[in-house]
């Protein structure tokens, strides 16, 4: 690959990208905020950053964070916990694979949202209902994801195992399971996102706090600018999970050939 | 080593072999039968589809015959074992482990444990000359350095059979010449019994004491030609006028079945 001249766009670093990218966020932010139609649903920086000061008085802001981190972390690691066996099982014995990926596949099509209804009927209100949610969603990407992950396993190197001697356990522990991690990491990674996009679904079973429950109240007195601190609140922790099962992605697979999605 | 009477090593007995496809039964081997004596270098040619690779499969442990057996050590072959090593075609190293950590993989196989193992996977990359490059990962190899590196991991294994799947078949030719010839010299240094696959008639010639021809489907075994050319061999032995006849001869034979398998 022959460069003709290193670009402009070459030249200048990632991270004078990414406060180019935030500054311009930034200004269509705030035009959204002075034009007239879009004026209300976007109030300007000033006014949500001191909704912070609004919503801590009013004693909720920590409260809905914390509801929510707890909501959406059990509900994940329930959602990991299953898929985990269930992928594995998938991949091995295939009559479990025909039973249970149509159901997978057909789940995995409807918003969270139509069906919480029956699962606050069946579960009552309250935290429950919340981390069933979650976890039904986050296991469906996550099964799917780490089952490809297994049924990929290049078979050849299954073989080189077993001719120098391995045994399934040595194959399992020592071939199958390193030889799926990449999987799993990504499965975590789009498991953590589903679990934040999920929330709202799942905080609308009559949740007495919660990030999602707290959008949807403010939205009853049209109270945009605390609301858009919290959506803001949402990305905020998206990103920062993300970042962090990302640098964890690069530690332990780096010895990846290709870097996937 | 004149007049030294040389053990039976391998005998595959009368294997055949059926697959269950879609367009009905595929027979890959019929009625295949040679024995192989101890450290004896035996090269495989024929055409694609004549059964090779199943061949060596079902001598591996990793397949079995749908009748016939094969015998190792005068023991039926059931299932993978540690006195048959294999090297595959794609070099099917760990990519999760480093270069020495791969070889280490078959010395713990076998027992070896701890820095005991560490200092004897150092012995078996010197042995292909990779040692610098034992804390790397397979990833930043070339082929010929990866399949040099899955050598010495079959080598660390110490199998008494060296089972070996065209290992230079996805190489460059330059790189496939260097292997072959250091291939040589670490057969003719420390012998041991090798079925190596290849549809590369030089290289059979080169290498083997004996080359088997196979035929298009189903895969039998058409001629067994014994390669009289004395050790040590070269890149250089190519040239030579018996090198050329015996070359002459087993190409004119596979061609023939390259024939039949595009009728």
């Amino acid at each position: 690959m022959k460069k003709k001249q290193s670009s402009l766009v070459d030249r200048v670093p990632n991270w004078m990208w990414l406060l180019l990218s935030f500054l311009a966020a930034m200004l269509l932010w705030y035009i959204l905020s002075i034009i007239p139609k879009t004026s209300r649903a976007f109030p300007n920086q000033f006014v949500v950053l001191s909704s912070i000061a609004t919503m801590i008085q009013r004693g909720v802001l920590h409260t809905d964070i914390g509801s929510s981190l707890i909501s959406a972390g059990a509900g994940y690691a329930f959602g990991f916990i299953i898929a985990l066996p269930v992928a594995i099982l998938m991949a091995w014995y295939r009559p479990v694979k025909y039973i249970i990926e149509p159901w997978i596949q057909f789940i995995r099509n409807i918003p969270p949202l139509a069906y919480v209804p029956l699962i606050v009927i069946a579960a009552g209100v309250g935290r429950r209902p919340q981390i069933i949610v979650i976890t039904i969603a986050t296991f469906l990407i996550m099964c799917v994801t780490i089952y490809q992950g297994v049924v990929n396993v290049d078979e050849t190197l299954i073989k080189a195992a077993r001719v120098l001697g391995a045994n399934d356990k040595d194959i399992f522990a020592r071939v199958i399971a390193p030889a799926t991690l990449p999987f799993i990491l990504t499965a975590v990674r789009l498991g953590a996102s589903v679990a934040l996009t999920t929330l709202i679904a799942a905080e609308s079973t009559g949740a007495s706090a919660g990030l999602g429950m707290r959008i949807r109240s403010l939205n009853s007195n049209f109270e945009t600018a605390p609301m858009l601190l919290y959506i803001i609140i949402i990305g905020i922790i998206g990103i920062t999970v993300e970042k962090i099962i990302k640098t964890l992605e690069r530690r332990l697979t780096g010895w990846q050939e290709k870097r996937e999605i | 080593m004149a007049g030294e009477a040389r053990d039976i090593k391998l005998r595959i007995d009368n294997v055949k072999k059926v697959f269950d496809g879609r367009g009905g039964e595929m027979v890959a081997l019929n009625g295949v039968s040679m024995d192989i004596l101890d450290n004896e270098f035996i090269c495989v040619v024929g055409p694609s589809g004549c059964g090779k690779s199943t061949l060596l499969n079902i001598i591996a442990g990793l397949s079995e015959p749908t009748s016939g057996a094969v015998y190792c050590n005068g023991k039926e072959v059931q299932g993978t074992g540690t006195e048959r090593g294999v090297v595959f075609q794609q070099y099917a190293l760990f990519p999760w482990l480093t270069v020495r950590k791969n070889v280490m993989f078959a010395l713990e196989m076998r027992g070896v444990k701890g820095k005991e193992a560490q200092e004897e996977a150092m012995t078996y990359l010197k042995m292909v000359d990779l040692e610098k490059f034992a804390d790397h990962y397979p990833k930043e190899l070339s082929g010929g350095m990866k399949q040099r590196v899955a050598i010495a991991r079959a080598y660390a294994a110490k199998p008494e059979v060296l089972l070996m799947d065209e290992p230079f078949g996805a190489l460059d030719a330059q790189t496939r010449t260097q292997l072959q010839t250091e291939l040589i010299a670490t057969w003719e240094k420390e012998k041991k019994t090798c079925f190596f696959i290849t549809h590369d008639v030089d290289e059979a010639i080169l290498l083997a004491q004996r080359v088997v021809i196979m035929s298009a489907r189903p895969g039998r075994i058409k001629e067994i030609v014994p390669i009289d050319i004395p050790h040590p061999r070269n890149q250089e032995t190519k040239m030579t006028p018996r090198f050329m006849e015996l070359k002459n001869h087993i190409w004119g034979q596979v061609y023939q079945e390259y024939l039949e398998v595009r009728k």
